[in-house]
């Protein structure tokens, strides 16, 4: 197992948000999480990564500090750049964990390959900030990719991205997941997440509604139950298309 | 960017030799040297030794200081307006040096001084992170600060006020804006080492700072521990701007123009805008202090005043760019 | 002389006689002095009961030589309502008194009179002049110059002494043209300020004290409670200048008075 939850519940301002969770993810899955907005889906990556409190045990959280940071990156909803970096150097960071420090070989070799991966290369000595908002979500995923963990905690990953954006991005998780990472991120677009996942996880009012294929999740009944809407489901030869009605 | 290292540490030696031969007397600069370095008899080696040389220390060192407590601020609170000086931290200091030594506490242990000036600085840097630690933006960060200076500024002219001494009142001058005029090797030994201390705890901090640049949140899941980091800034902090007051008052704005001036040259990545930062004050709070010997010699002219006429510009310029909603 | 003595005692009293009838119509009855110099010199002049308020400063032994006689008299703190208050007919303040509260004073119809404070010896005579007109005591003037005179002459050290330096809190000297001058000149001492070309009282960075090597240092006293500008004082160029100790100013250095002559014998 990369990431074993067992009963993590989560309280945020005296209001319990996350009941007894519980969530196994293995090698190779792609799992989205779905739900409403406060279903609970931040506080649940959170208290899996031990950055909030929580009860419960979280097989990521147990671990010390350095070795969490190597064996899960995390890429937050937001999306801060807090200097003029460039790219080179903001994806350098995500070697912080590692012995090097971001100076040895493989630290060197470990952010190349992230540079290039993201497609990055004519973007290297530019500074981030300068760049346009799909460019810097790359820098961002690059940097995540550069901590080379098993495991990747996406919040949102594809919100405030045009289309093609989306879809790289989610092709991008894919094709890790095929390597034989894991990723776990929350998705809004019911039918991208139903096209890229592997695994679809519905959460709502902090308890997990549904856990499995797209087509055993993405049930009329549980999405009335999570979100309180009807759905028309459309198959195309391109996957399930979903719009709320 | 070995170059750039080079260039200021170059710059710091220059300085601190120029500061070392300017002053009132006019005195041959190759007698200078050879009376600080070999003694002898008369009052040359005096004034080399007892008077510029812990001069010259002193103001490298307490611009190193405060440019590398400005760096860390700003990268802690991820804000290029922080600066020791302007949000009150030196004021706080201030206070504390002055009630250690109107209580007559600086009397009894020599100590006292440092270690007041310290805990008001402690007081005034947990106050500000408590208040707009780094989720507060700038509009906070810069209330918080003038709340904290004001306090302070006010609690000083009480303290002096309200001393028998005749001349205390006349001080609140020195304590708002600094100088480095007379000060001994006594002062020295007793900001040094604490100072010294300070600088190596907020030195520790440089990779926690550079994982800061992505948010908390992602800072911590790179497996850094934010209250650690939180506790060295503020114990780091208190330990150099502290003492630093303490013996030179407080001297505002060295933290906050040289590490906007020295942030391009160094990629912008606050690990190496720390030790250039440092070098940066030194240098910046060096040629100031030959400034107001050379501008006014017949005069104690603070050096809070150059550095603000250099800062407060620049202060009204960053204000400007982050009110139209531009980075630095 | 002594065979003279009963047409002398009726000329003195025909004399006492006249200074109290004739200025006496015009001599002030309720004088209340607010600054520390006055003070003394209105202690040593007036007559009994004439002077009914002194500065409170003029009680502080630190800073008063005459502080035991200005118990006697009620303390002021130099603000226009007590002032006016006493209801005096006459209030000598000093050129460094606030100018709103002279002001105000003299708006109420209250003479003020602000002599300027004396820097040199010769000064000294000229305000004892003047004070002994203000109160009409003319007589009791003459009398006290004579001493201060004589007293003077006593003091001054026949030979000189060698190169002083006067330093006080904030690195301040003072030259020849100030009434600490003036006593170092009388005691025999060159006083190093000349060698800058310093003539009143102003600031003398401490290297250049250090470079012009004084024989005798003589520092401000220290008052209760610290400063920084006191701090000076203990800075250690100053003992490896002068390792064989200093001399430190009282309250006889302060004011132009006759007790100047007790400061430069002090020096001895």
């Amino acid at each position: 197992m990369v990431l074993r939850l067992s009963h993590l519940s989560v309280t945020r301002r005296n209001r319990p948000v996350l009941h007894g969770v519980s969530l196994s993810l293995g090698p190779g899955e792609f799992v989205g999480l779905i739900g409403p907005n406060g279903a609970g889906k931040s506080s649940l990556m959170e208290a899996a990564l031990g950055l909030i409190p929580f009860t419960g045990t979280s097989s990521l959280a147990a671990l010390p500090a350095e070795r969490r940071a190597r064996h899960a990156a995390y890429l937050p909803q937001a999306r801060e750049i807090a200097w003029p970096v460039s790219v080179e150097d903001l994806v350098a960071l995500g070697r912080i964990p590692w012995p090097g420090g971001g100076r040895s070989g493989a630290d060197r070799a470990a952010v190349d390959a992230a540079i290039a991966r993201m497609g990055l290369e004519a973007f290297r000595k530019r500074t981030a900030l300068r760049l346009s908002g799909g460019e810097q979500n790359r820098a961002l995923i690059a940097r995540a990719l550069a901590q080379d963990t098993p495991l990747l905690i996406a919040d949102e990953p594809i919100a405030g991205l045009d289309p093609a954006q989306q879809l790289a991005c989610l092709r991008l998780f894919r094709d890790l997941a095929a390597e034989g990472r894991t990723v776990l991120a929350s998705i809004h677009d019911l039918g991208l997440a139903a096209r890229f996942c592997t695994r679809l996880v519905l959460l709502a009012d902090g308890h997990v509604l549904a856990d499995g294929t797209a087509d055993a999740v993405l049930r009329d009944d549980l999405l009335r139950r999570a979100f309180g809407i009807t759905v028309r489901r459309v198959d195309t030869p391109d996957g399930p298309a979903i719009l709320p009605v | 960017m070995r170059g750039l290292f080079a260039a200021l540490s170059l710059l710091v030696a220059a300085l601190v030799l120029a500061s070392l031969l300017t002053g009132p007397a006019g005195l041959p600069a190759m007698d200078s040297l050879r009376a600080l370095i070999l003694g002898g008899e008369g009052p040359l080696p005096i004034v080399m030794r007892e008077i510029r040389l812990p001069r010259a220390i002193l103001g490298a060192a307490v611009g190193a200081g405060l440019g590398l407590t400005g760096a860390a601020l700003q990268g802690y609170l991820r804000n290029p307006l922080a600066e020791p000086g302007l949000i009150g931290i030196s004021g706080m200091a201030a206070l504390g040096a002055v009630i250690a030594i109107q209580t007559g506490l600086s009397l009894m242990a020599a100590l006292a001084l440092p270690l007041a000036a310290l805990a008001g600085a402690a007081v005034g840097v947990a106050l500000l992170v408590a208040l707009a630690g780094p989720r507060g933006g700038s509009v906070t960060l810069i209330l918080a600060g003038v709340a904290i200076s004001a306090l302070a500024g006010a609690g000083t002219s009480l303290v002096l006020n309200l001393s028998p001494n005749p001349y205390a009142a006349n001080e609140i001058v020195f304590w708002l804006m600094g100088s480095l005029a007379d000060r001994s090797m006594l002062h020295l030994g007793l900001a040094l080492p604490p100072m010294a201390l300070g600088a190596a705890l907020v030195l520790s901090t440089r990779r926690a700072l550079d994982a800061l640049t992505l948010g908390e949140a992602a800072a911590q899941a790179l497996g850094l521990s934010t209250a650690a980091l939180r506790w060295r800034l503020v114990a780091g902090t208190a330990l150099i701007v502290g003492p630093a007051t303490a013996v030179a008052g407080a001297i505002g704005f060295v933290g906050l123009v040289v590490p906007h001036v020295l942030r391009p040259f160094v990629g912008s990545r606050p690990s190496a805008l720390l030790p250039a930062s440092a070098l940066g004050g030194a240098a910046l709070l060096l040629a100031a202090d030959i400034a107001v010997r050379l501008i006014v010699p017949d005069r104690d002219l603070k050096l809070g005043v150059l550095t603000a006429i250099v800062g407060a510009p620049l202060f009204l310029h960053l204000i400007w760019k982050t009110r139209s909603g531009g980075r630095v | 002389m002594r065979g003279c003595v009963p047409r002398s005692r009726v000329i003195l009293a025909a004399a006492v006689w006249l200074a109290a009838a004739l200025p006496a119509a015009a001599a002030p009855q309720r004088v209340v002095s607010m600054n520390l110099c006055s003070d003394q010199l209105a202690m040593m002049l007036a007559a009994p009961g004439q002077l009914i308020s002194v500065s409170s400063l003029a009680q502080d032994p630190r800073m008063s030589p005459m502080a035991e006689q200005a118990a006697a008299h009620t303390p002021n703190h130099g603000r226009a309502e007590e002032i006016y208050l006493m209801r005096p007919d006459l209030v000598i303040a000093g050129t460094y008194t606030p100018a709103a509260t002279v002001a105000m004073l003299r708006r109420l119809g209250i003479r003020v009179e602000t002599p300027p404070p004396a820097e040199s010896f010769a000064a000294i005579r000229t305000e004892i002049t003047r004070m002994g007109a203000l109160l009409g005591r003319e007589a009791a003037a003459r009398d006290l110059l004579a001493r201060f005179d004589a007293d003077l002459d006593a003091a001054r050290s026949p030979s000189r002494r060698g190169r002083a330096a006067l330093y006080y809190a904030n690195g301040f000297t003072s030259g020849p043209e100030t009434l600490a001058g003036a006593i170092l000149e009388a005691a025999g001492f060159d006083n190093i300020a000349a060698d800058y070309g310093i003539a009143t009282t102003t600031a003398l960075p401490m290297e250049l004290l250090v470079m012009a090597r004084p024989d005798r240092l003589i520092t401000g006293a220290k008052w209760p409670g610290q400063s920084q500008g006191e701090a000076i004082l203990d800075h250690p160029a100053l003992a490896a200048l002068t390792p064989d100790g200093r001399h430190v100013t009282d309250r006889d250095w302060i004011c132009g008075t006759p007790f100047v002559t007790r400061a430069i014998r002090s020096l001895e």
